[in-house]
């Protein structure tokens, strides 16, 4: 190899390089989307996860063929709010009904709107040290947790699970949580449920994501009404693609995406996932 | 590894392209980035004295050990609606994961230029000076002469940003068909649990990365360099 050799190969590199770059949305398998419309719908890593959107958009898409483009960015809950709090995401699905309702009073969303629910279930290791078989209520089976001082790992991330199992320990009178059988560990619901596989322990899982994770894990508790996991549609004041985003929600509350919602998961896990539940608040 | 593990890969067939692509074109750009930028300035801050030098050098050396999920979240905020350059709607587009993964091989592009400069500066400035060589000859000659320490710098930054997840993850939202990169999409199979295609994942990165840093090590070992020079 010599120079002149080199300095071929950079500048057919180059060229070979703009060319990819400039058509980086044909690499990335759809055509050039300055003419499409693009709304930004912030959700949680678990409804995410749980696939429901995936197929859930594709139908919404093709209603206004090569109109529109829905951008889903799955984080977690607080950071969602936070990107409907600066402006960075047309709608918002979440479910922290607490949180949600803060956000509407501060003034960050135009409308809320119930959109589905599903339930929370407490799991754990098939063997049951806590002796959760015979709980009478999910405040009977946390305060078992606490006394056989079983191993509890907490998504300790103000997500919508993690408020909610805040409120159940409140519930059932534990004050204390400052235990070393009480891990919180600050992340996803895919994480928690991992770390709480291998450690045998228990934690607090929205039932999509336990459906649809691979962990070794059975259901100890579940049907309370407490347990009640509603998930909200919010559309965010400072949004510039309003319009759409109505679509959007339209969409999602009318008849075929609600029947979608309540279809989805029967295939795969003998169970739907989310029971539909338009509304608007 | 079974059968349905590659036929779920064959369904993702072209979403792994797109995937692996993109990996490759946001490193990339940010490598020719950072040289621009980089090479210059380390070149520059290691021939000439100048005041400050030393604070520089020292600044240098800290940002590139700077946490690169704060780089992330930084270059979040500028680009947010509300920032500085909201206006520009960069954010959750390739374009912003290719500003903070700049910002990661820039710095790491001068500080090791400038190591490589500086270890030869003065043996260069002392030769060519007394040749009578302009300051531009002796800019030519020094980068010449440290070439090898260069190579390692761009080697070093191409690992660092093909590697990097928290920043990229932050400004680009890994969204599926437009910034989900090798390293995002690591990070969501894992998530869920998918631990089989997070790990053949992070093998396909591992393969673009070793290929990569191969044509580099030919950089260093002076393969496309003529004989006799």
């Amino acid at each position: 190899m010599n120079k002149r050799w080199l300095l071929a190969l950079i500048i057919l590199s180059s060229i070979v390089f703009l060319i990819l770059y400039s058509n980086k949305f044909i690499l990335a398998g759809q055509p050039a989307i300055e003419s499409k419309e693009i709304i930004r719908v912030a959700t949680t890593t678990s409804t995410y996860d749980s696939g429901l959107l995936q197929t859930l958009i594709p139908v919404f898409e093709d209603l206004y063929p090569e109109q529109v483009k829905v951008d889903v960015i799955s984080v977690g809950t607080g950071q969602a709010l936070a990107l409907g709090r600066d402006g960075n995401a047309d709608l918002l699905i979440v479910h922290a009904r607490s949180l949600e309702d803060q956000f509407m009073e501060q003034g960050f969303g135009e409308k809320a709107y119930d959109l589905m629910s599903n339930q929370f279930v407490l799991v754990g290791p098939p063997s049951d040290p806590a002796q959760l078989s015979d709980a009478k209520s999910i405040a009977d089976a946390f305060q078992r947790i606490a006394f056989t001082e079983s191993v509890f790992i907490s998504r300790g991330d103000e997500s919508g699970t993690h408020v909610k199992e805040l409120s159940l320990w409140e519930l059932s009178n534990i004050k204390d949580l400052n235990k070393p059988w009480y891990l919180s560990i600050g992340q996803g619901m895919g994480a928690t449920l991992q770390m709480a596989s291998e450690k045998e322990a228990y934690t607090l899982a929205d039932q999509a994501t336990y459906l649809t994770s691979p962990y070794n894990l059975v259901v100890h508790y579940q049907g309370d009404l407490e347990l009640l996991n509603p998930y909200g549609l919010i559309l965010v004041q400072d949004s510039l693609q309003r319009e759409w985003a109505e679509r959007l929600i339209n969409f999602m509350l009318g008849e075929e995406g609600q029947a979608l919602i309540g279809s989805y998961g029967i295939d795969q896990y003998g169970q739907p996932l989310f029971i539909p539940q338009a509304k608007i608040r | 590894m079974d059968i349905s593990l590659f036929s779920t890969l064959l369904e993702a067939k072209q979403d792994i392209f797109a995937i692996i692509s993109l990996s490759f074109i946001v490193s990339s750009m940010a490598i020719f980035i950072g040289l621009i930028i980089g090479l210059p300035l380390g070149v520059g801050i290691g021939i000439f004295s100048f005041p400050g030098r030393r604070l520089c050098v020292a600044l240098i050396y800290t940002m590139m050990g700077f946490p690169t999920v704060l780089i992330g979240l930084i270059v979040y905020m500028v680009l947010s609606r509300h920032g500085w350059l909201g206006e520009l709607n960069l954010l959750f587009t390739p374009e912003a994961m290719i500003i903070a993964q700049s910002m990661l091989t820039t710095p790491i592009i001068m500080g090791l230029t400038f190591s490589a400069v500086y270890a030869k500066s003065q043996y260069i400035h002392d030769t060519t000076v007394s040749l009578g060589a302009t300051r531009w000859q002796l800019m030519y000659t020094v980068l010449r002469e440290a070439r090898k320490g260069i190579w390692v710098g761009v080697a070093t930054a191409f690992g660092r940003a093909i590697s990097e997840v928290g920043a990229v993850i932050l400004v680009g939202g890994n969204i599926v068909g437009s910034t989900r990169v090798l390293t995002t999409a690591i990070i969501l199979e894992t998530r869920k649990g998918h631990f089989d295609i997070a790990l053949l994942l992070g093998f396909v990165l591992l393969l673009i990365s070793f290929t990569v840093q191969l044509f580099f090590m030919f950089g260093m070992m002076d393969v496309f360099r003529s004989k006799g020079k």
